[in-house]
């Protein structure tokens, strides 16, 4: 049964895609291959997924302040996720957008749920992801 | 409280102070305004990240703004690059990649940057100051300056270190005020033996303990009886900010704004209170290394990069030893913090070793191990974490004597002595 629930916008978009969800927090230095997508972080649960082209689900970035660097080199080579869940209004997620924009003209959607509403999406799950914030899940 | 700006801000975002400073104050803008700030604050200093070469998304952004004349308005050092300028070609880097890095390389050392190229500019002459309000990229570096330093900046992604750099400006919030820089989290050291404290190796384990512990929130160490040095402290901070995103921490009696528990929490209580046992720090140590066996191909020292200190405690451990003949044994450091060690007579003994030195980078920023290098040893633990990942090599953590023993030996050997238990 599909249910809508609603983010905060740190940056405003539309996208829809296949969540891929996880608990734990992802550095995109050594946790992102930009050439294909693959979340390469081995003592990261999503260790061997592809998120290109689908929606993001983690809760902030770790460590690395190359994070964005590489998120920025995923969207010019079309790698990086439709958009990004998480559960704060992540800086290093949104400046890869910005920049995307100033660079590129191509921002992705960024939004910020609340712990509850995070906890309810799974790997799988279908969103479509509306300008206001508003989040169409199908389960 | 709705943003506001001042004049000169506004001036900047209206192109007044030319291109390439409107570019940077406009994501500088719209970034604070993700953040929440009410308004930017003066920056005295800064250090670049973004020199680090990924791919060509990050070089055309470097060579956007140098085009457009960007110039650094605050005194600005520069992090490790994707290139040892000068010796690239004694490793497997390709030449289009050394091509590239140099092209994003040049274009930061013309906007008036100090080309330091290290992930240790806090043991540089441009060293912060206490209270100092500066922005600053690189984990490890951010870390060390709010923690150890007590100068002030949030956790600025690459990117965004350069534009705070080019206006002058950052927005006030996060780290660069005070009410913000409590700790949360509290973890009490309990039965840790003193010989533990007083080795090397415990703090990159307990730096990755409190990085696992402490997310992105502000930890406190409690209990500590040793008095670790700047270098100790590095290897703690580098950590946190490879399993965590730790960008400040405080130690009861060793950090400068936690002379008491009840300063470093600014008089709150704990979130949440961790007690760090043997046993925790046991496992810590396990997770360190992602090896399994006595393999080993190449040592790999200096991340963050190696000081003078750091090189005096090598020597006499390398002194009159020779390396294994199979295995690669490599420093990283800066070209100054180099200048130095040679000055200083303790360079020598490494070459003597069969020791290798590589400058203005790192092993996880240029490619430079070739693919037959498959096992490593570090006693790092942000080379630890990232080396799986980013390089697909298999990893062994030990002690800088562990590091030398081995290489000498050819196989991975550790002194387990004061883990056993």
């Amino acid at each position: 049964m599909d249910k809508v629930i609603h983010g905060q916008v740190v940056i405003r978009g539309q996208a829809q895609g296949t969540a891929l969800v996880s608990r734990e927090p992802l550095s995109f230095w050594g946790g992102y291959d930009w050439k294909t997508g693959e979340i390469i972080d081995r003592r990261h649960p999503l260790s061997g997924s592809v998120a290109a082209s689908r929606i993001l689900v983690v809760p902030f970035t770790r460590g690395s302040s190359t994070t964005t660097a590489v998120l920025l080199e995923a969207i010019r080579a079309g790698t990086a996720p439709a958009a990004i869940l998480t559960t704060e209004a992540d800086f290093f997620f949104a400046l890869a957008s910005v920049v995307a924009d100033e660079l590129y003209a191509k921002p992705f959607p960024l939004i910020a749920l609340s712990a509850d509403d995070f906890n309810s999406l799974q790997t799988g799950d279908q969103l479509i992801i509306a300008d206001d914030g508003a989040i169409t899940v199908q389960q | 409280m709705p943003f506001t700006l001042s004049s000169r801000d506004q001036a900047m975002l209206n192109g007044k102070h030319g291109l390439a400073t409107k570019m940077a104050m406009s994501i500088l803008v719209r970034m604070a305004e993700v953040a929440d700030a009410t308004t930017l604050l003066d920056i005295t200093g800064a250090h670049i990240d973004s020199t680090i070469y990924i791919g060509d998304a990050g070089l055309e952004f470097a060579e956007r703004l140098a085009s457009l004349g960007a110039k650094v308005a605050v005194p600005t050092t520069l992090n490790v690059s994707g290139l040892d300028e000068h010796h690239w070609q004694e490793w497997a880097v390709p030449p289009d990649w050394a091509h590239q890095a140099q092209r994003q390389m040049v274009a930061y050392q013309s906007m008036g940057a100090v080309p330091t190229w290290t992930c240790a500019p806090y043991q540089t002459d441009m060293k912060p100051t206490f209270g100092q309000q500066i922005a600053w990229g690189e984990s490890n570096a951010i870390v060390f300056a709010n923690s150890v330093i007590g100068a002030r900046t949030e956790r600025y992604p690459d990117l965004f270190d350069v534009c705070c750099a080019i206006t002058g400006r950052a927005p006030a919030i996060g780290l660069h005020l005070t009410e913000n820089r409590a700790g949360q989290v509290l973890l009490q050291l309990v039965d840790v033996p003193m010989a533990v404290q007083e080795s090397e190796e415990f703090y990159p384990i307990l730096g990755h303990v409190i990085g696992k512990v402490a997310g992105d929130r502000i930890p406190v160490v409690h209990g500590l009886a040793a008095s670790p040095d700047e270098d100790r402290l590095k290897a703690l901070g580098a950590a946190s900010a490879s399993s965590g995103a730790v960008a400040l921490f405080h130690i009861v009696g060793v950090t400068p704004e936690a002379p008491t528990l009840d300063a470093a929490f600014q008089g709150r209580a704990p979130i949440e209170t961790i007690e760090v046992t043997m046993e925790v720090l046991r496992k810590a140590r396990a997770e360190l290394t992602h090896a399994e066996g006595e393999g080993l191909d190449m040592v790999v020292l200096g991340s963050p990069h190696f000081s003078l200190a750091e090189f005096k405690q090598l020597a006499p451990l390398v002194a009159g030893k020779r390396k294994h003949p199979t295995v690669k044994f490599l420093v990283t450091s800066s070209r100054a913090m180099a200048m130095l060690a040679k000055q200083a007579g303790v360079l020598e003994p490494l070459q003597d070793f069969g020791g290798q030195l590589t400058v203005d980078t790192c092993i996880l920023a240029t490619p430079m191990l070739p693919p037959e290098i498959k096992y490593l040893m570090t006693n790092s633990a942000k080379f630890a974490y990232y080396s799986p990942g980013l390089l697909n090599k298999q990893i062994t953590f030990g002690s800088l004597a562990d590091c030398v023993r081995s290489a000498a030996a050819g196989r991975i050997v550790r002194d387990e002595s004061l883990w056993n238990g």
